[in-house]
């Protein structure tokens, strides 16, 4: 690890649209800090380009702090790149060395078309949200925290899973292409707490069918979902989901 | 919804597999209990005896439809999940790493297929001179049987690929048919993988030694 600036080889994936047949391109990015982050290294590259009348490279991102997921960069064979528990924003030049050479592809998911270059369009998860991801809540005047009280380590586990930021690393580091990772986050969250209890049964019904409509493959527990995972949601969460799903299967009344 | 979603999600189809391969675990506990019997090394009497029971007994023989039913219902469920998963993700990775997973956790399809070819020879080899002989009420000298087919150096290289891919494919299996009916947590699972590896090792183990022992002649 140098504390040099370092000079790099990058070969980005260049898509123009979602029909469009992509190639790879090769650019030598120059002097770049190992404080950058991966993003801002992009930065620096989509600068120069646009100075030489070029087009930028597409990518998504948003807060660059690790909390909103829309930083999906497949680098070197590994969503977010080579570092444990983090997502690409956070990940720094530091962990490169110079003279590398870096390959950077879009989340390749039959769920997740590329918009452009490297952002994927990421709406499956939202509509799987829709399908049963919510709680419904109580208007009316506020109420006092402690009214209703929840066992400690089942609030840890919900907050746990509640870590998920729905980046989609899981779907794309999954030799299958699975969605359960995230989608198990999801109905764990509500389904531990007794807010969730109303439509515990119908949300992960919901939610898994519409995981199966949206084109999803199925888990075969090889867990590199949870390895890379950047907010280390666990595979216990699958296993709870399975649960779940028997258990509101054996219930439902039709 | 209906109820039959159950069997047609891809939840209900891991189920299935977790469900069968739980039955097909727990048959080979029998199958390599009653073949152990062999190394009482008394020319095969107490084996014979036992096969000869098993392939009498109404019980075993319904056992034995349930049991094929389970290993090809395990297998095409298995491909059909396979196929599903391949265009989960129609475009390849030009770069992939294998850091994040167990060789044998991403080769089960592979694994499973040399496994169901070394049953075709493990079948022709035993099952069905067993079969006929049944049914044609004559008597059956399986452990001769034995001592013919794993005097050939094929044979036993063949059995030895099979228990091999067996052994890799249960230790993925084991734990993964917890996990996917729903048992997975900081208490359970790390004894549920030694359990699995134990299982594996040493069924796999005892399998393996057939064929050398009787190759080598050690079992008479
Ligand atoms: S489970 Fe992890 S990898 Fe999957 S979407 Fe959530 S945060 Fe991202
Ligand atoms: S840009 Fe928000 S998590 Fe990376």
């Amino acid at each position: 690890m140098s504390h040099e600036n370092m000079n790099l080889t990058l070969k980005v994936w260049r898509q123009k649209n979602k029909d469009a047949k992509g190639n790879f391109e090769t650019h030598q990015v120059k002097e770049v800090s190992p404080d950058m982050s991966f993003l801002e290294m992009f930065d620096v590259l989509n600068e120069r380009l646009i100075t030489e009348g070029k087009d930028p490279i597409a990518f998504d991102h948003d807060c660059r702090e690790g909390i909103c997921g829309m930083c999906s960069m497949f680098i070197d064979g590994r969503p977010h790149g080579p570092v444990k528990g983090v997502t690409t924003c956070q990940l720094h030049m530091r962990s490169f060395k110079d003279g590398d050479t870096v390959v950077v592809e879009p989340w390749r998911s039959a769920a997740f078309p590329v918009v452009k270059d490297l952002a994927v369009n990421r709406s499956a998860f939202d509509r799987i949200i829709a399908a049963g991801g919510f709680v419904s809540v109580n208007t009316g005047n506020s109420k006092d925290a402690n009214n209703i009280l929840i066992p400690k380590d089942e609030a840890d586990d919900a907050f746990n899973a509640a870590a998920c930021i729905g980046c989609g690393a899981c779907v794309a580091t999954c030799k299958n292409g699975s969605a359960m990772l995230f989608v198990s986050a999801k109905v764990s969250q509500l389904a531990l707490l007794p807010q969730g209890q109303v439509e515990r049964e119908n949300r992960v019904l919901g939610m898994v069918a519409q995981m199966d409509e949206e084109g999803f493959g199925t888990c075969t527990v090889t867990g590199a979902c949870e390895v890379e995972c950047p907010k280390g949601i666990s595979l216990e969460n699958i296993a709870r989901m399975n649960r779940e799903y028997v258990a509101a299967s054996a219930k439902k009344k039709d | 919804m209906s109820r039959e979603h159950i069997f047609k999600s891809s939840l209900g189809k891991k189920l299935v597999m977790g469900i069968t391969g739980l039955f097909l675990i727990t048959f080979l506990l029998v199958h390599v209990g009653c073949n152990a019997c062999i190394f009482a090394n008394d020319g095969g009497v107490l084996f014979n005896e036992v096969a000869h029971f098993m392939a009498h007994n109404f019980f075993i023989r319904v056992m034995e439809v349930v049991l094929f039913a389970g290993i090809f219902t395990h297998a095409i469920q298995a491909l059909l999940i396979t196929l599903h998963n391949k265009k989960a993700r129609p475009i390849a990775y030009a770069v992939t790493t294998n850091k994040n997973t167990k060789w044998y956790s991403r080769s089960m399809g592979i694994l499973g297929s040399l496994l169901l070819i070394f049953f075709v020879v493990h079948w022709a080899n035993f099952w069905v001179p067993t079969k006929i002989a049944v049914y044609t009420n004559q008597e059956h000298n399986t452990f001769e049987e034995m001592k013919t087919v794993f005097a050939n150096p094929l044979f036993v290289g063949i059995y030895l690929v099979g228990v091999i891919s067996l052994c890799y494919h249960l230790l993925h299996g084991f734990p993964s048919a917890f996990q996917t009916l729903g048992l997975n947590n900081k208490k359970y699972t790390p004894i549920l993988k030694k359990a699995g590896a134990i299982y594996a090792v040493a069924v796999c183990t005892l399998f393996a030694l057939m064929p050398i022992t009787m190759y080598l002649g050690l079992i008479k």
